[in-house]
């Protein structure tokens, strides 16, 4: 669906369902330089089995509209807002990445919104080395590359992944590539600058659960263990030989993990 | 850039798409001979019917033996998919069928195969799908030709018999003025010569029968996407922009981003025509696709060595190999394709039909047949096979000379093959 919010055309992918409320919600939220895309075999899945689906494309994403916002918090509150445009009053909310740390605010922030959060692929804090900082600033095709590369776990460069045909490094590249110049950038600083996680873990009250690869070398899994122990309710669900792209590098165990995490 | 790096070609031909199997520990790709596969439980099954849940059901659609090798070809084309099929001219099909329908017109190359010249000539018209064909050496004469309802252009790396080598970044650039995608057929030149996704094209479709199998011994195809082209806002193209509520209700550009094209060759391509290849051949051409760098490298060598050779022999009148100075589009082989333009090429023989029986029929190392991009030389005589029909008129408005002779250079010692041919040469002069 698409919906004009706060100044600029947004789109949210449903399978093509309407909003229904009498009906609980999931809702996905992509990472740095992605789109609602990555999440279709869940949307998909949630959608066609009682749920409201909802994967966003972030402002200036995807085929959203307006200019990519440059903090977490305001991601955040862009997304509570956008949740209450569309009629969701709460929300399982999952986020990948960037969109982990964007959910885990949105999660600490929004009171009762957030029923149940799932982050995948998270780390926190989440540095970002400088040579892809650099890159990504110029938008330079090598930070295109290094986060292809090191977005999935190295065995992952030749591919035997579980969606028959497509090669997911490839896919990955496509995608980072098709982002408009500046809003690699603007994501990834807003990754490596965020310092609110600890006073979000200190406000959530929902159940958390962190879906990690173990050879995830984007947000290794060191800094979410880390993590995990600060919260009150927290399960780490870990996907062996897996990377940090784990909805295309193990699509069935990111599946499972997302039902257990989200379901009502 | 001192960054990360992405695996090489080589490495790719050997690796990409398969990891050693998790239950066996099998280093080659073992062949699944299966038609089935068992659901774990009805939810599963019902996910992998919705395309909800990753994974195999029916090996029309999916195998996992086929994947490696499709995975490997969309690898080594830089492509984002790729969909195996049960041979090249399946691959068309299958290419040109996601794209077409009723009232379509496609704009291609008149320097076609054989079999895609019949294709587009006389079967598609059938199903209601016009070709006009153009002169692949002139960009503009694709420009010219398309019209509201053309859905792509087509053209071949190199043309076969006559070499014409495609300005795949000129003739993409029209396609993509257009909005509509550059479709090439790349198998005389294969990845390791030519990478036409990464000179512009869209799509890339090969005979897997010929170099990439590499040993003449299975037949296949594939059709490979790069995963660049606009279909949204191409306008061209509402099968891959609108949910298709036939087709699971799926929106591919929506739902699959930059494999939209790919996705909908398979879940419709495979499922409803139904060519897909089986995974005995599929293991068969990964043996060949393997050693391509090694074997292509030989291939072009020894194809430059004969060409050369015949060049300078009394009884050759003509040699049309784009790796040849005196060739048109020598020039532009050397830019688009400098590890060589294949090992395909014709030259025109002195004393006509006759001459061109008495040379076929000397030959020892050369096989006398109609396939090309064997391990082992091949050679075959248009005059008096595939065009025997036709008189010396009609040959030569189909632009064959009843003199000319087509070779595809196999992995032999050079040597070898010069001596075979000097000798048969001399043999069709008496
Ligand atoms: C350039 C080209 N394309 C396509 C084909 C068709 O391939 P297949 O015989 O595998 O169907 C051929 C076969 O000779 C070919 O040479």
């Amino acid at each position: 669906m698409e919906l004009n919010y706060q100044g600029a055309m947004t789109f949210i992918q449903t399978a093509g369902y309407a909003i229904d409320p009498a009906k609980p919600s999931v809702c996905f939220v992509h990472g740095a330089g992605m789109d609602h895309a990555v999440w279709t075999l869940f949307v998909r899945w949630f959608a066609r089995n009682g749920y409201n689906a909802l994967a966003v494309d972030l402002r200036g994403h995807g085929r959203s509209g307006g200019t990519a916002l440059e903090s977490i918090e305001s991601m955040a509150e862009w997304l509570l807002g956008l949740l209450d445009a569309v009629g969701v009053a709460e929300v399982g909310l999952a986020g990948h990445s960037m969109g982990s740390l964007l959910a885990l605010q949105a999660a600490a922030t929004g009171g009762a919104k957030v029923r149940k959060l799932a982050l995948l692929g998270f780390g926190y804090p989440m540095a970002v080395g400088a040579p892809l900082l650099d890159a990504a600033r110029a938008n330079d095709h090598a930070a295109v590359d290094m986060m292809t590369i090191w977005g999935h776990d190295a065995g992952a460069q030749f591919g035997g992944h579980q969606v028959p045909g497509l090669s997911i490094s490839t896919i990955t590249k496509r995608r980072l590539e098709a982002a408009r110049p500046g809003v690699l950038f603007a994501d990834l600083n807003a990754c490596h600058t965020y310092a609110g996680g600890a006073d979000a873990a200190a406000a959530l009250a929902c159940p958390v659960t962190l879906i990690l690869g173990d050879r995830d070398r984007m947000t290794p899994v060191r800094g979410a263990r880390e993590f995990a122990k600060t919260l009150q309710k927290a399960a780490i669900d870990m996907i062996p030989g897996c990377g940090h792209g784990m909805m295309e590098e193990k699509p069935e165990q990111t599946h499972k993990a997302l039902v257990r995490a989200l379901s009502v | 850039m001192s960054g990360p790096r992405y695996p090489g070609f080589d490495t790719l031909s050997l690796h990409a798409g398969q990891r050693p199997d998790s239950q066996t520990g099998s280093r080659a790709a073992p062949i699944y001979q299966t038609t089935s596969f068992v659901f774990d439980d009805a939810e599963r099954a019902a996910g992998l019917f919705g395309q909800m849940r990753a994974g195999y059901v029916y090996s029309r659609v999916a195998n996992p033996t086929v994947a490696v090798l499709e995975e490997r070809v969309a690898a080594l084309e830089g492509g984002v998919g790729a969909v195996a099929t049960a041979s090249g001219m399946a691959a068309i099909h299958l290419a040109l069928a996601t794209l077409t329908g009723q009232g379509s017109h496609i704009v291609s190359s008149r320097a076609l195969y054989g079999g895609t010249h019949n294709l587009l000539a006389y079967t598609l018209p059938r199903f209601g799908v016009s070709t006009t064909l153009v002169d692949p050496r002139d960009p503009a004469a694709f420009a010219a030709a398309i019209r509201p309802e053309t859905k792509l252009l087509y053209a071949e790396t190199v043309g076969n018999p006559r070499g014409e080598v495609l300005d795949i970044p000129a003739v993409a650039e029209i396609a993509h003025a257009a909005g509509i995608p550059l479709v090439i057929d790349a198998t005389l030149t294969t990845p390791w010569l030519s990478q036409p996704l990464a000179l512009g094209a869209d799509i890339v479709v090969h005979s897997l029968t010929k170099f990439i199998g590499g040993h003449g011994v299975a037949i296949g195809g594939a059709v490979i996407d790069g995963g660049r082209f606009d279909w949204e806002g191409s306008g061209r193209f509402p099968q891959i922009v609108e949910r298709d509520m036939g087709l699971n209700e799926l929106d591919f550009a929506e739902d699959f981003g930059p494999a939209a094209f790919i996705m909908r060759a398979r879940l419709e391509g495979l499922r409803d025509f139904g060519a897909c290849l089986a995974p005995g051949n599929a293991f068969y051409l990964l043996q060949g696709l393997e050693t391509l760098s090694l074997r292509m490298r030989q291939h072009v060598a020894n194809a430059q060595a004969v060409a050369e050779f015949l060049a300078s022999n009394p009884a050759v009148l003509q040699v049309t190999h784009a790796g040849l100075p005196g060739h048109p589009d020598y020039a532009l082989a050397q830019r688009l394709m400098p590890r060589g333009a294949g090992a395909v090429f014709s030259f025109e023989l002195k004393g006509g039909r006759a001459a061109g029986r008495k040379f076929i029929d000397a030959l020892q190392v050369f096989s006398h047949l109609a396939n090309v991009g064997d391990a082992k030389s091949l050679v075959i005589h248009p005059a008096s096979t595939t065009h025997a029909r036709l008189d010396g008129e009609a040959l030569a408005r189909a632009g064959i000379a009843e003199g000319l002779v087509r070779l595809s250079i196999g992995l032999e010692d050079a040597q070898d093959l010069i001596d075979d041919l000097a000798r048969a040469l001399s043999v069709s002069q008496k």
